[in-house]
């Protein structure tokens, strides 16, 4: 039952739809994506060309100072081979204007409002370029909620979302991203020489087979553990999904009426489209 | 049973959106009088959309609403099957089928088993169905049953025992379980069930699922007509739009009931003295 593979053909033909399906229900035709020069963002711009065409889409990079150039390097490679639409905004004079306020503000702080400072500027053109924020997140880093809240898992459509990061390497190979993109350490760039998996404290390929046992195969703990799974790295894996579970959701609500929004007023999200 | 051209609309219904769903079917219709068509299979839910939510009261229809008059003065032409949310006596609210033929309504499925589980949330908004019954048209005898009801199979033994020559089987099945299956793991279990119950009740079966998103869902399509040998007669493309024409005849029903007498063999007797001690056992523990 562990078997990560895809059937790459359906996938894209499901996302690309998805995408076109979404964005032109939605009253839109244009999408606008953020640009890191790594796989997910890569993936997200080439499915949305080939759904929308490339003139429907804009990749913006937004670098900091102490980005790695190698980012801005490989998003280019993206813009060129997709033949899109593109923009660069330096996000350093208003991330350092805050912090010059608070000086004292550790990494995780100073990555945080970078994540929502490209967040104000994808949703600010939006609005400039009439074109839907494109997700970029994928399934094991919603799970685990290795995201910034309102920031990078910030979208109005995501086609990525109920992909493992092995799975989107596969999709990726499969729509030719450049190989330099897919086989890099996936990295959130925050600061110099940050991995994601020394960050983690484990790979993607072993983080994924537990999710996904747990999740899509549901798995018990318990059922792991007899398995053969590292006891303790089972239940890391499963704390991180219930301590990240409120960044899934929209933010909890006092009831006190007798129809509560997302309680008992329930509405499909695509309601009227 | 009539040689018959049966047809199924592979649309993509709007969502909550009743008037612009009645455009799809006047067109289908219209499509389907065109190519002589006898029967025309609409897929679950084909005037409202699927995952209608806390819209379920607000598109429903009673079966004499004005809004089907398009439809019955059509069905003097073509002979329709119907998905739509019935409000029922009592203002329940079923998710329900309607076999339209020489301009009314024959028969009304409501959908039995209602998933909760997973993806769905039926039980939530709607009232289940209390009746699984085969009907006569003026093509043969048929059986309606929606979607869920067929991964009953207690539901296909029971339209054919009643004499079905044809299962209808409206669906709106969203894709599900990425792997090698193409192009979902639920999509190749649905080929297999609805080509077994060709096969073991000797009847045609006509599986009219339907495609688009709804909620970043995507239904499959598929759509296909299963032989009483089991073998697919016709079938749609994956997740597009189609319309879907082949051709049924009673010789091949009688051939398929002459090699496999399964039908005749049934012993109906043995599954109700079974089924009741089964009960009796359970002593009202569902089990």
């Amino acid at each position: 039952m562990l078997d990560l593979r895809l059937n790459c053909d359906t996938v894209r033909r499901v996302l690309t739809g998805f995408i076109d399906n979404e964005v032109r229900k939605a009253g839109f035709e244009r999408v606008v994506v953020g640009l890191s020069g790594g796989v997910d963002s890569s993936l997200s711009a080439f499915l949305a060309a080939e759904a929308l065409g490339p003139q429907n889409v804009w990749g913006i990079l937004m670098p900091y100072r102490t980005s790695n150039p190698e980012s801005a390097a490989h998003a280019t490679l993206v813009v060129e081979a997709l033949d899109i639409h593109n923009l660069t905004v330096d996000i350093t004079p208003m991330v350092d204007a805050y912090f010059a306020t608070f000086t004292d503000a550790d990494n995780v702080r100073r990555g945080n409002k970078m994540a929502r400072e490209r967040m104000t500027i994808l949703f600010d053109h939006s609005a400039r370029l009439g074109g839907l924020v494109l997700g970029t997140s994928n399934k094991t880093e919603l799970l685990l909620g290795y995201g910034t809240l309102h920031g990078d898992m910030a979208s109005a459509v995501n086609p990525l979302g109920d992909l493992y990061k092995t799975q989107v390497r596969q999709l990726a190979l499969h729509l030719k991203v450049p190989t330099v993109i897919v086989e890099k350490q996936p990295s959130a760039d925050l600061w110099a020489g940050q991995t994601d998996e020394a960050e983690l404290g484990f790979t993607y390929k072993e983080v994924d087979r537990v999710l996904y046992l747990l999740v899509d195969q549901r798995y018990e703990v318990a059922d792991l553990i007899a398995d053969g799974f590292d006891e303790r790295f089972v239940r890391a894996v499963y704390h991180k999904v219930q301590a990240s579970q409120y960044k899934r959701r929209l933010p909890v609500i006092a009831k006190v009426s007798s129809r509560t929004i997302d309680r008992d007023f329930r509405y499909p999200r695509d309601w009227g489209r | 049973m009539r040689r018959s051209r049966v047809a199924v609309a592979q649309i993509a219904p709007i969502l909550g959106d009743v008037e612009k769903n009645l455009a799809l079917h006047e067109k289908a219709a219209r499509e389907a009088i065109s190519q002589s068509v006898n029967l025309l299979v609409f897929p679950e839910l084909s005037l409202t959309g699927y995952f209608l939510k806390d819209q379920v009261t607000s598109v429903a229809l009673t079966e004499h609403a004005p809004a089907l008059d398009v439809l019955r003065n059509l069905s003097h032409r073509v002979a329709m099957v119907v998905g739509f949310v019935e409000e029922a006596p009592g203002h329940r609210f079923h998710n329900a089928a309607a076999y339209l033929e020489g301009g009314e309504i024959r028969h009304i499925h409501r959908k039995v088993y209602l998933p909760t589980y997973g993806i769905f949330d039926e039980q939530r908004y709607l009232a289940a169905g209390a009746q699984v019954q085969a009907f006569d048209t003026a093509l043969g005898r048929m059986a309606i049953l929606i979607c869920e009801d067929l991964w009953h199979p207690a539901t296909a033994g029971i339209a054919a025992w009643d004499g079905a020559q044809i299962i209808l089987c409206p669906s709106a099945s969203p894709g599900r379980g990425l792997g090698q299956a193409e192009p979902f793991q639920n999509a190749s279990t649905w080929e297999r069930v609805i080509r077994a119950y060709g096969d073991l009740f000797t009847c045609f079966v006509v599986y009219a699922n339907r495609v688009g998103y709804e909620d970043g869902a995507c239904f499959w399509g598929g759509s296909e007509v299963v032989g009483p040998t089991g073998q697919a007669l016709a079938k749609a493309r994956y997740l597009e739009e189609e319309f879907l024409v082949v051709e049924v005849e009673g010789g091949a029903l009688r051939r398929a009931r002459v090699a496999n007498p399964l039908l005749r063999d049934e012993r109906l007797e043995l599954t109700l003295q079974e089924v009741q001690r089964i009960l009796r056992a359970r002593g009202g523990d569902p089990g």
